[in-house]
C-alpha cells in the first residue's frame, strides 16, 4: 500500500504542470486542455482523500467536478469557435478582443 | 524745554486725508472722468493747506511750546511697544506743513497746464496725491513709526513718478534706481529706529517710538549708542536727501516729469531726512561727534555736488544737482547744531528751487521737449514770464541781497564760522560762489544771447499758459519775500523764524558772536557771489568762446567733473555687476538643484510608475503568473514553519 | 497497490502530462491528455473508486476529449506556430516554470510530511455504482438536479454560441 500522501504529491505535480501549461501556451485550445489537466489532478486529490478516510463524499463531489467540466468544455470550445469566426485565430494574445 | 500744552484736535486728520480722498477718486474715476481728476486733485490740496494755515493760526494763539495733537487712534501694542496713529502740530510741523500743502498746491495747479497734452493725466494727479498723503504723514507723525509709513510711502510715490513715463526704460530704470538707493538708506533708518526704541525703554521697559516718549527719555542715550543711533538715522536721511555716498539717485531722476522734479526732488520729499533730524535734534545733541559727521558730509556734499554742477548741459541736471548742493547746505546747518537754520533753508530753498524748476518745466514745454542748454538761448524775448521768475529764482539761490536765500545761508555759514567750524566754512563759501556762478551761467546760456535751435523749434517757442505761469509768479514773490522772517539778531524783528521754532529745536547751539562778525561774514559771502556771477557774465555773455578754451585746456578737470567723477560707474562696477553674478548664480542653483529635485522626484515616480506598468498590462496569463508566484510564497510560509 | 506499481503509472502520468504542455502540435496535446486521462483512471481503480474510473473513462476521455479533437479538426490546426516560434515572452515562460517547479515542490513536501495512518477500512462495495447512486440520489440531490441544469445550460448556450448568424 502505498501512502496517500504520495497519490497527493502526484496530484500536486499534475497540478503544476496544468498551471505552467496555461502560462506558457499561447493556443488557446492547448490552455484549455491544461486547465482539464489542472481539474483533472484535483480529482485525484479528492479520490484519494476520499479513500483515505473512507467516505464517498470525495468521490461524489469528484462526479460533480467532472459534470461541470463538461458543461465548461462544451461552452467553451462553443466560444473559441465563435470567435474563430471573426478572426480566423486561436492565439490568446490575437484572441483578447474584449479587452480595448 | 518741550512741556508745553497739548491741545487735542480732530482737525490735523483732515490734512493727508483729503490727498488720500484725490487719490482714490482718481484711482476709481480717473479713466472716465478726467477732467474730475484734474481738478479734484490741486482743490483738495488747496483745501489742505486752508486747513493747516487755520490750524497753525490756532497754534500761534496758544501759549509758545504748544502743540495741536490728534490722536486718530491705538494702533498696535505688541508686549511692551506700543504706537498710535495720531498726529502732533507744533512750530517746526507746521513750518513743514504749510510748505508741504502751500507749495504743493501751487505745482499741482502748474502740474494741470504741463501735463495737459498728457494721456495719462489722471494717473499722474492720483500719484501726485498719493505722494501728499505720504508726505503729510511723515510730516505730521507724532509717532516714528507713522514718520516711517510715510517716509516710505514718498519713496515709492518718488519711484511711480520718476518712471510715469514708463514705456521709455531709462525712465523705469531711473525709478528703480531711486527707490533700491532709497532703500539702502531706509536700512539705516529703521535700525536706528530699532536702537532708539530699545535704548530709549522707560523704568517699566515700555518701548515706543512717540516723539514725546522719545525726547522725554533722551538722557538714556549713552555716548556710544547715541552715536550709533546718530549716525544710523543719518544713513536714512543721506538716502531720502541725497547726500553722499547715497546721492546718486536724485539726477537721475530728473527722467520724471518736470512738477514732478520740483515738488519731489526740490521741495518736498527731499527734505524728509532734515526733517528727521531736525525732529530728532535730541539724539544728535547727545552725541557731538555724530553731529562733527552730519557736519563734515553736508559741506562735502555742497562742494562735490557744486562742481558737477557748472559742467553739466541739462538745464534740469544743473537744477538737480544745485539741489544736492542746497542740500547738502542744510545739513552743514543741522550739523552744527543750527537745527532751526536748517528748517529755515529748506523753505527758502522750497520757494526758490520750485520756481527754478517750474521755470525750467516752462523753457522745456515752450522747446517742445528740448532740455538741452547748448540749444537754448535769447528765450528772453519770447517768454518773458518765465525770464523775469527764473531771474528771480536765480537771485535768491545764489545769495543776493534781500533775496530769500540770502538770509538763510547767510546764518548757516554764519553759524558754522560761530561753531568753530573754519574749514567747513571755507567749504561753504567756496561753494556759495561756485552756485552763483553755475546758475547765472545756466541763466545766461537759457536766456540771453541768440537761440541756438533749429528753425522748427524756434518757430514753436511760446511763453506758457497761465496756470503755468500765475505758480511762477507766486513762487518768484516768495523766493523775493520769503527770507524776511529770520533776520540777522539786531535788524528789524530779527530772528523771528529762529524764535518760532525755538520751543521745539532749541535755540542753535552756538555762541552769538554778535552782530559785527555776521556783518563780516555776510560781506565776504556776498562778494563770493557777487564774484561768481560776474565770472558767468564773462563766460556766458561777453566772451562766449572763452568756456570751450578752457574746457579744452583743462580736460583731464572738464572730464572728470562733466562724468560726475564716475560714481555711477564705480557703484555699478563695486556693486550692481556683484549683485548681478550672485543673482546669476542663485539661479542657476535654483534651477538645477532645486528644480531638479522637484522635477527628479516628479521623475522617479513616472519611472516608478513605468516599472509597475508592467503588473498590470491586461494580459491575464501575466496575471496568473503573479497569482502562481504569490500562492508559492504562501506554501512557502507553511513549509518554513 | 505497491510502489513499483505506483512508479509504473506516475511516470507516464507525468510525462504524458508534459508533453501536453510542451508539444507544438494541439492535435499531439490532445492524445496525450486522454492517455493522461486513462491513465488517471487506472488510478483510480486502485484507490477503490470503480465507478468514477468507468466515468473518467467514458466521460472525459471518451466525450470531452473527442470534442475536444472535433474542434482542432474543425479549425484545421496545425502546429502552434506561436509555440514554435516562441513569441518573445521569454521572462514569463522561465517565470512559469520556476513558479510551477517551486508550487510542485512545495505542495509535494508539504503533503508528503502529512503523517496519514492507514487508510480506513471499507467494505467490498466501496466505490462500486450502487454507492456512489444512493450516496448521489438522497445526501446530494439538490447538487445532482442543479448540477442537471447546468448540463441542460451549456447544451443549449452552445448551440445557441457556435450556429452560424442566418446571413
Amino acid at each position: 500500500m502505498v501512502p496517500t500522501s504520495w497519490y497527493l504529491a502526484l496530484g500536486a505535480v499534475l497540478f503544476a504542470i496544468g498551471a505552467i501549461g496555461v502560462l506558457v501556451r499561447r493556443n488557446i485550445i492547448v490552455i484549455f486542455m491544461a486547465i482539464e489537466l489542472m481539474l483533472n489532478a484535483v480529482n485525484l486529490t479528492f479520490v484519494a482523500l476520499a479513500r483515505q478516510l473512507g467516505s464517498l463524499d470525495g468521490q461524489v463531489i469528484v462526479f460533480f467536478v467532472m459534470t461541470v467540466a463538461a458543461a465548461e468544455a462544451a461552452v467553451g470550445l462553443a466560444i473559441i469557435i465563435a470567435a474563430y469566426r471573426n478572426r480566423p485565430t486561436v492565439n490568446a494574445d490575437e484572441l483578447a478582443i474584449l479587452r480595448w | 524745554m518741550h512741556e508745553g500744552e497739548v491741545i487735542q484736535t480732530a482737525v490735523l486728520r483732515l490734512i493727508p486725508a483729503l490727498p488720500l480722498l484725490g487719490f482714490l477718486l482718481a484711482v476709481v474715476t480717473g479713466a472716465r472722468a478726467r477732467r474730475l481728476a484734474v481738478v479734484a486733485a490741486p482743490a483738495l490740496v488747496g483745501l489742505a493747506f486752508a486747513i493747516a494755515l487755520s490750524a497753525v493760526v490756532t497754534l500761534t494763539h496758544a501759549a509758545a511750546g504748544a502743540r495741536l495733537v490728534d490722536a486718530v487712534y491705538p494702533w498696535m501694542v505688541a508686549g511692551p511697544f506700543r504706537a498710535d496713529l495720531a498726529f502732533r502740530l507744533d512750530a517746526l510741523s507746521s513750518v513743514m506743513v504749510l510748505i508741504v500743502t502751500g507749495v504743493g498746491f501751487l505745482i499741482h495747479v502748474y502740474s494741470v497746464g504741463y501735463m495737459a497734452h498728457d494721456d495719462d493725466v489722471p494717473r499722474f494727479f492720483a500719484y501726485l496725491n498719493l505722494f501728499m498723503f505720504a508726505m503729510l504723514l511723515l510730516v505730521l507723525a507724532d509717532n516714528l513709526l507713522v514718520l516711517f509709513i510715510g517716509w516710505e510711502g514718498v519713496g515709492l510715490c518718488s519711484y511711480l513718478l520718476i518712471g510715469f513715463w514708463y514705456d521709455k526704460d531709462e525712465n523705469a530704470a531711473a525709478g528703480k534706481k531711486a527707490f533700491v538707493v532709497n532703500r539702502v538708506g531706509d536700512m539705516g533708518f529703521v535700525l536706528g529706529l530699532l536702537l532708539l526704541a530699545w535704548s530709549t525703554a522707560d523704568a517699566h521697559g515700555a518701548l515706543s517710538l512717540d516723539i514725546a516718549h522719545i525726547e522725554a527719555h533722551a538722557d538714556a542715550l549713552a555716548g556710544g549708542t547715541a552715536t550709533a543711533v546718530a549716525l544710523l538715522l543719518l544713513v536714512g536721511a543721506a538716502g531720502k536727501s541725497a547726500q553722499l555716498p547715497l546721492y546718486v539717485w536724485l539726477p537721475d531722476a530728473m527722467a520724471g516729469p518736470t512738477p514732478v522734479s520740483a515738488l519731489i526732488h526740490a521741495a518736498t520729499m527731499v527734505t524728509a531726512g532734515i526733517y528727521m533730524i531736525a525732529r530728532l535734534h535730541v539724539v544728535f545733541l547727545a552725541s557731538p561727534a555724530a553731529l562733527e559727521v552730519v557736519a563734515i558730509v553736508g559741506a562735502a556734499t555742497a562742494l562735490f555736488a557744486a562742481t558737477i554742477a557748472l559742467v553739466q548741459t541739462d538745464i534740469k541736471k544743473v537744477l538737480a544737482y544745485s539741489t544736492v548742493s542746497q542740500l547738502g547746505f542744510m545739513v552743514l546747518a543741522l550739523g552744527v547744531g543750527a537745527f532751526s537754520t536748517a528748517i529755515f533753508h529748506v523753505m527758502t530753498h522750497a520757494f526758490f528751487k520750485a520756481q527754478l524748476f517750474l521755470g525750467a518745466g516752462s523753457v522745456i514745454h515752450g522747446m517742445s521737449g528740448e532740455q538741452d542748454v547748448r540749444q537754448m538761448g535769447g528765450l528772453r524775448q519770447k517768454m518773458p514770464v518765465t525770464w523775469w521768475t527764473f531771474l528771480v529764482g536765480t537771485l535768491a539761490i545764489a545769495g543776493a541781497p534781500g533775496f530769500a536765500g540770502f538770509f538763510s545761508k547767510d546764518e548757516i555759514l554764519a553759524h558754522t564760522w560761530q561753531g568753530g567750524h573754519y574749514v567747513l566754512w571755507a567749504v561753504g563759501a567756496l561753494t556759495a560762489g561756485l552756485t552763483a556762478f553755475y546758475m547765472f551761467r545756466l541763466l545766461f546760456l537759457t536766456f540771453t544771447g541768440e537761440l541756438r535751435a533749429s528753425e522748427e523749434v524756434a518757430h514753436h517757442v511760446h511763453e506758457s499758459p497761465i496756470s503755468m505761469t500765475l505758480p511762477l509768479v507766486v513762487l518768484a514773490v516768495l523766493s523775493l519775500v520769503g527770507g524776511w522772517v529770520g533776520l540777522p539778531e539786531g535788524w528789524l524783528w530779527g530772528p523771528a523764524f529762529d524764535r518760532f521754532l525755538a520751543p521745539v529745536t532749541g535755540h542753535p547751539h552756538v555762541a552769538e558772536g554778535g552782530g559785527g562778525v555776521e556783518l563780516a561774514l555776510m560781506l565776504v559771502a556776498t562778494t563770493l557771489a557777487v564774484a561768481g556771477a560776474a565770472l558767468a557774465y564773462v563766460f556766458y555773455v561777453r566772451l562766449p568762446g572763452l568756456p570751450m578754451v578752457l574746457a579744452w585746456r583743462l580736460k583731464p578737470a572738464y572730464d572728470l567733473l562733466s562724468g560726475k567723477y564716475w560714481v555711477d560707474e564705480l557703484y555699478d562696477a563695486l556693486f550692481v555687476r556683484t549683485y548681478v553674478r550672485l543673482s546669476n548664480a542663485l539661479w542657476r542653483f535654483d534651477q538645477t538643484v532645486i528644480d531638479g529635485a522637484v522635477n527628479g522626484a516628479a521623475t522617479a515616480v513616472v519611472v516608478n510608475g513605468q516599472l509597475w506598468r508592467y503588473v498590470q498590462d491586461g494580459n491575464v496569463q501575466h496575471y496568473a503568473l503573479v497569482f502562481l508566484g504569490g500562492a508559492v510564497v504562501l506554501l512557502s510560509y507553511y513549509l518554513v514553519r | 497497490m505497491g510502489p513499483l506499481t505506483f512508479a509504473v503509472l506516475a511516470i507516464p502520468l507525468v510525462a504524458s502530462a508534459l508533453t501536453v504542455v510542451v508539444h507544438p502540435n494541439p492535435v499531439k496535446c490532445a492524445m496525450a491528455l486522454v492517455s493522461t486521462l486513462f491513465l488517471l483512471a487506472v488510478v483510480f481503480v486502485f484507490l477503490g473508486a470503480h465507478m468514477l474510473a468507468a466515468l473518467q473513462v467514458i466521460v472525459y476521455a471518451g466525450a470531452i476529449m473527442v470534442l475536444f479533437l472535433f474542434v482542432i479538426m474543425l479549425l484545421n490546426l496545425s502546429d502552434d506556430a506561436a509555440d514554435v516560434r516562441h513569441q518573445g515572452r521569454p521572462l514569463v515562460r522561465l517565470g512559469a516554470w520556476v513558479g510551477g517547479g517551486l508550487l510542485a515542490g512545495e505542495l509535494a513536501m508539504l503533503f508528503l510530511r502529512v503523517p496519514f495512518g492507514a487508510p480506513a477500512a471499507v467494505g467490498n462495495d466501496y466505490g462500486g455504482a450502487e454507492a456512489v447512486a444512493t450516496s448521489l440520489f438522497v445526501d446530494y440531490l439538490l447538487p445532482f438536479e442543479l448540477a442537471s441544469i447546468l448540463l441542460l445550460i451549456a447544451v443549449v448556450g452552445a448551440v445557441v454560441l457556435a450556429q452560424r448568424r442566418a446571413a
